[in-house]
């Protein structure tokens, strides 16, 4: 127990220091963050009210799921770019089946819950395509994801020659339009528990741990004894399922499947990540310094809606904090080191 | 040490790759507590060697026995079920991950309740705990078990491989170039450590290109030389000399 002991010994004032700035470095996010709603809530009128605070959490809600499925595969070292068009493809193959079932004739509530379904599975199944292509097939998880980021986006478009669905049920916009006490609307509360969720199994479990291992030292897991590529085979699944939830949840605010959602989502998500500041070399990352760089985004791209400036400016906005959150990392990474 | 039952014995050990000889009839007997190293030149075949013991190459021919039973090893995990240990050169530590979390990598505890049944929930107060047992047991201290692997010297960062496969490997411990890189004192601690090993029973086998090295711990010289071990020679009855010239080839035994 020596060991042990020593650890609780009263640190040094020099470590206190260093400790703090470690902290400091991981939490300058969270002080964009307030900042950005200090900004938005002096420039743009009705920033901070009921009404923007729920769209703004709505349109979190997409971005932060799949954020989090980014995590984990950005921890593995690796990259997801289909993320959202997995998403919109999904959401269609999703909107379609309802369709089919509605006009046939089928109960609502049972439509809906055969649309969770296949919302689910077909994420999971694009995210087993990934994962075979990169641990069977052996291609690199950027080129992987490009390939199936085309590949989803062309079908989200065949599926009905580029028509929104509309003949689905109408209560479905119960689960997407609806906000409990008036404040957290159903989407933001699904992504809640999905984050909490995710945490849990990233920081307390064993899978938790092989993702970090996978991405820490791939080489050195497989000879301790993991199965390195089940494991990646499975988080890129976990990927697309959670892209798949999404996918649902945005059919269900908009009461309709459209082929046009979910480009380029993942833009969104990995800025999310990098916010957050998890290494693209793998290794490190965590749910809650993503869900942090998330609502960044979030209020980011909101609070420009609201202040009038032009949509357009979105993903110019995001595109530099992207850079800039990298940048501003690997300056930290350069002093630590 | 010779009265000793033998905890690792080869005969006749080959490893042929086409019509490429990488190994050649090896023959060798290590006993509990013996540090055993292994030299030769760069391609003299003892990576290889250390590659069928640990299960990571199947052997053309010869036999492997270990504690008197005739092994089979198809993958690293086979042999480490068996009690082998290998502390390959690249460490196989995951920098990010702390201390415990590296010495139960790919055999991480799970909690005895419902959270580990069913989401794999890790016993962490299990990791910790053994995990600064083994570390006690050599001697090692270091700042906290929960600083992550990246943050200790190159020195320390051997000593909880070592640790590692102690831990682990309950019969034979294999090291492959420990002391690369690492500076005056580590070198010393680390030879230390793998001295401290033996005398706890383990065998050690002891991969080096650093003569003087071998010489402060090992019992016993194994050269290898083209494939072939050359000669097996007890270190208080030899010297530096006569290893380098086996090594060379210049010397050959009878």
């Amino acid at each position: 127990m020596k060991v042990l002991q020593e650890k609780q010994k009263p640190t040094g004032a020099k470590e206190l220091l260093g400790q703090w700035r470690e902290n400091l470095s991981q939490w300058w996010m969270f002080g964009i963050l307030i900042a950005l709603i200090l900004v938005f809530s002096i420039t743009a009128p009705g920033f901070l009210s009921q009404q923007n605070f729920v769209s703004t959490t709505v349109f979190a809600s997409s971005t932060l799921l799949l954020a989090v499925a980014e995590t984990f595969v950005i921890i593995t070292g690796g990259i997801d770019l289909s993320v959202g068009a997995i998403l919109g493809l999904s959401g269609m193959v999703s909107a379609y089946a309802m369709q089919y079932f509605y006009t046939g004739g089928m109960n609502a509530t049972l439509v809906i819950i055969i649309g969770v379904i296949v919302a689910l599975l077909s994420g999971a199944v694009l995210g087993a395509i990934n994962g075979f292509v990169i641990t069977a097939m052996k291609i690199t998880p950027f080129i992987a994801t490009l390939g199936m980021l085309g590949i989803a986006t062309g079908f989200t478009f065949l599926i009905t020659n580029g028509v929104e669905i509309i003949n689905i049920p109408f209560s479905i916009g119960n689960i997407g339009n609806s906000a409990l006490l008036n404040w957290l609307p159903i989407p933001f509360a699904v992504a809640l528990v999905v984050a909490f969720g995710a945490h849990y199994v990233l920081s307390r479990t064993r899978f938790g741990l092989y993702t970090y291992a996978a991405g820490s030292n791939a080489e050195g897991s497989r000879v301790s004894g993991i199965d390195v590529r089940r494991h990646l085979f499975k988080i890129y699944v976990l990927s697309g399922l959670i892209s798949g939830l999404a996918g649902f949840l945005v059919v269900a605010r908009l009461v309709s499947g459209s082929p046009l959602e979910g480009a380029n989502d993942e833009l969104n998500a990995i800025a999310a990540v990098v916010i957050g500041g998890a290494s693209l070399f793998g290794g490190s990352g965590t749910i809650f310094r993503t869900f942090i760089g998330g609502l960044v985004i979030s209020v980011l791209v909101t609070g420009l809606v609201i202040a009038g400036v032009q949509p357009y400016w979105q993903t110019v906005t995001v595109g530099i904090t992207i850079i800039l959150a990298v940048f501003i990392d690997q300056r930290q990474q350069n002093q630590e080191s | 040490m010779e009265q000793a039952k033998p905890i690792l014995v080869l005969e006749h050990l080959a490893k042929h790759y086409g019509t490429i000889e990488a190994v050649v009839d090896a023959n060798l007997t290590v006993f509990p507590g013996e540090i055993v190293a292994l030299v030769g030149d760069n391609g003299a075949g003892k990576s290889t060697l250390v590659k069928m013991i640990a299960g990571a190459t199947v052997p053309t021919a010869g036999h492997i026995f270990l504690a008197g039973q005739e092994q089979h090893f198809n993958s690293p995990r086979d042999a480490q079920q068996a009690g082998i240990e290998t502390v390959y050169q690249d460490l196989a530590l995951a920098p990010h991950l702390n201390i415990p979390q590296n010495i139960f990598l790919g055999r991480i505890p799970t909690a005895p309740n419902v959270f580990g049944r069913l989401f794999g929930h890790m016993d962490t107060k299990v990791m910790l705990l053994r995990a600064s047992e083994a570390l006690e047991e050599l001697h090692i201290t270091v700042k906290s078990l929960k600083q992550p692997i990246a943050r200790l010297s190159g020195g320390q960062r051997q000593a909880v491989a070592i640790a590692r496969s102690v831990l682990w490997g309950e019969k034979l411990l294999m090291l492959d170039e420990p002391t690369n890189h690492l500076g005056v004192q580590e070198v010393e601690m680390v030879l230390n450590l793998v001295r401290r090993v033996s005398e706890n029973g383990r065998a050690v086998i002891y991969i080096s290109h650093t003569i003087p090295h071998v010489f402060e711990i090992a019992h016993r010289i194994a050269v290898m030389r083209l494939g072939r071990i050359t000669a097996i020679l007890d270190t208080k009855s030899t010297s530096m000399d006569e290893v380098v010239s086996y090594i060379t080839g210049t010397k050959v035994s009878a």
